[in-house]
């Protein structure tokens, strides 16, 4: 928002006319979020901290951190997350890389459809993994048919590479989004001049266009590790027994063992994680101009 | 020009339909294939049917179809009102103000959706609020994921919007209920729409909290979908993924043509 346009919001035509301060029509829809959000919240925050018998205790905290599942799970899930956005930022860099500096006839076809791909669920992607990947999938036929083996060879899926490997597939978009963007800003004739002084691709890509791109690789990064952070789709339904992140701890703990503080405690957890990432990620974006709208927006 | 040479244009081109096919377009293909297989034990399916498809419509998916668009509509249309309101009564504040209050209307996005499902669990099950068991938790669940998306699409709308309109409007003597319905919200039309549209999109595809909170007559579609590939009807589940995928485009192909007629008004 520019000084100016700042100025003219703050004198709003509606505050101005009715004598009601402006604050008071923020009121209604505060109070709703309040009830549907914060309040939930809270009470996550509260039955993390109840003891056996309803008193205030540490004990939830004590047990479920010294768990080896949540051990195992937490690390899991950070070393998923930054596999997947270091895998994201890698293909998302290339593709984007190609569409806007190597353009071709159908590349507006593929902006169009990446911006599509955001709005799809995404254990989609988890369910087509099974079908070409999984036990009876298409690469698994055809490997036995080669080998002449009688079980199946390929069974990546169903480790913690399977749901890397899913999650940079959807995820990928998101980074994509904000490098075309900052990509489209990018003056050409830096790369016509550098390009007529001698420069080879690889030299302009690292000297012209990576300072150019720093700010949305941080940015699309962040955005991505949150996401990825928090995903349960995709582990949920490939379903692989020895891969349980966050998400699905608090998933089994709250519904499948009817364990609710053992849930919130997770929970916690989860949500102090992924909401200092994102802030961290509103830091980035604040500095490089871009808006979140416009790297999640279908 | 990057590559000045058309052998390494052609080059880079190849790599990035060897990456892009594989990545993004195959996993839509196969589902799409498998939700019209008979059989899948070769690399191509076999026996095509479109019993799966028709199954679809006879069966539960019948019901957690309309589930969902009753879920997704209801949703997105409480999550746009609310977000357009707080994004209007966020903007007519001062600077600070604007951006502590605004912060609380976008934080729901950086909380996990199980764990905002966890929450409404918790919270709801006791009293003054006993909505666990009942269709509307899975509603609120919903807006609560979706309210942030549409504030910050139609916030970021109204940062766009030509500031003049509103103030001759308003010096004119258009009082403030005329110039919001008049002239702030029609001009706003494009970035109302598309909030929609997104909103219903996230909506028709929310897994996480809704798994968390549905109760057994509120079944939607991507928890159905989970059920049967859960049971190892994985083709009915595909042809479920696809039908959701097909309502989904189109609600955005139609959003996308109003948001261009609506733009040109």
């Amino acid at each position: 928002m520019t000084a100016a346009t700042a100025l003219l919001a703050a004198d709003a035509p509606a505050a101005r006319r009715t004598g009601i301060p402006a604050w008071i029509w923020v009121v209604v829809p505060l109070a709703v979020l309040a009830v549907i959000f914060y309040y939930p919240l809270f009470f996550i925050l509260r039955q993390s901290f109840t003891g056996e018998g309803g008193h205030p205790s540490l004990a939830p905290y004590a047990e479920m951190l010294s768990s080896p599942l949540f051990r195992g799970a937490l690390l899991r899930t950070i070393q998923i997350a930054s596999l997947s956005t270091l895998g994201c930022l890698a293909l998302g860099f290339v593709l984007a890389l190609i569409v806007s500096f190597v353009p071709f006839p159908g590349a507006r076809v593929v902006s169009g459809f990446i911006g599509t791909f955001l709005a799809f669920p995404s254990f989609l992607i988890a369910l087509a993994f099974t079908f070409l990947y999984g036990s009876a999938g298409v690469f698994n036929f055809v490997a036995m048919d080669i080998s002449g083996a009688t079980q199946p060879p390929i069974d990546f899926v169903y480790t913690k590479w399977g749901v890397i490997l899913a999650e940079i597939t959807f995820y990928t978009p998101f980074v994509m989004r904000p490098l075309l963007a900052a990509f489209s800003q990018l003056d050409t004739a830096l790369i016509e001049v550098a390009s007529s002084l001698g420069a080879r691709p690889l030299r302009i890509i690292r000297e012209v266009i990576v300072p150019e791109a720093v700010p949305a690789l941080l940015a699309g990064g962040s955005l991505c590790l949150l996401l990825t952070l928090n995903e349960f789709g995709i582990v949920l339904f490939i379903g692989a027994k020895g891969v349980i992140t966050l998400p699905m701890v608090i998933y089994g703990k709250a519904i499948q063992e009817f364990d609710y503080t053992a849930g919130c405690v997770v929970a916690v957890v989860n949500i102090t994680l992924s909401v200092g990432l994102y802030a961290l990620y509103r830091f980035l974006v604040s500095r490089s101009g871009g808006g979140r709208a416009s790297a999640v927006q279908a | 020009m990057l590559l000045p040479s058309r052998p390494s244009r052609v080059a880079a081109w190849v790599l990035f339909f060897v990456l892009f096919v594989p990545v993004f377009g195959l996993p839509i293909v196969v589902v799409g294939a498998a939700s019209v297989a008979g059989q899948w034990n070769d690399v191509l399916p076999s026996h095509l049917t479109l019993r799966h498809l028709h199954d679809a419509f006879v069966s539960n998916a019948g019901i957690e179809l309309l589930t969902s668009l009753a879920t997704g509509i209801i949703a997105s249309v409480v999550a746009l009102v609310i977000g357009t309101w707080a994004a209007l009564a966020v903007r007519a504040l001062r600077r600070r103000g604007a951006k502590v209050i605004g912060t609380l209307f976008v934080l729901p996005i950086a909380v996990p959706s199980v764990s905002v499902g966890l929450g409404l669990l918790v919270a709801f099950s006791r009293p003054p609020f006993l909505l666990n068991g009942t269709s509307v938790i899975v509603v609120i669940a919903h807006v609560v994921l979706v309210t942030a998306f549409a504030f910050s699409s139609v916030s970021a709308g109204l940062a766009r919007l030509p500031a003049h309109f509103e103030q001759v409007a308003a010096s004119l003597g258009g009082r403030p209920a005329y110039v919001l319905f008049r002239v702030t919200l029609p001009l706003l039309t494009p970035s109302l729409v598309a909030a929609a549209g997104l909103c219903f999109a996230l909506s028709m595809g929310e897994l996480g909290a809704t798994i968390m909170v549905y109760p057994p007559g509120w079944v939607t579609l991507p928890v159905g979908i989970f059920a049967l590939t859960d049971r190892g009807a994985v083709f009915d589940g595909a042809a479920l993924t696809v039908l959701l995928l097909v309502l989904t485009l189109v609600v955005l192909v139609a959003v996308s043509r109003i948001r261009t007629r609506a733009s040109y008004r």
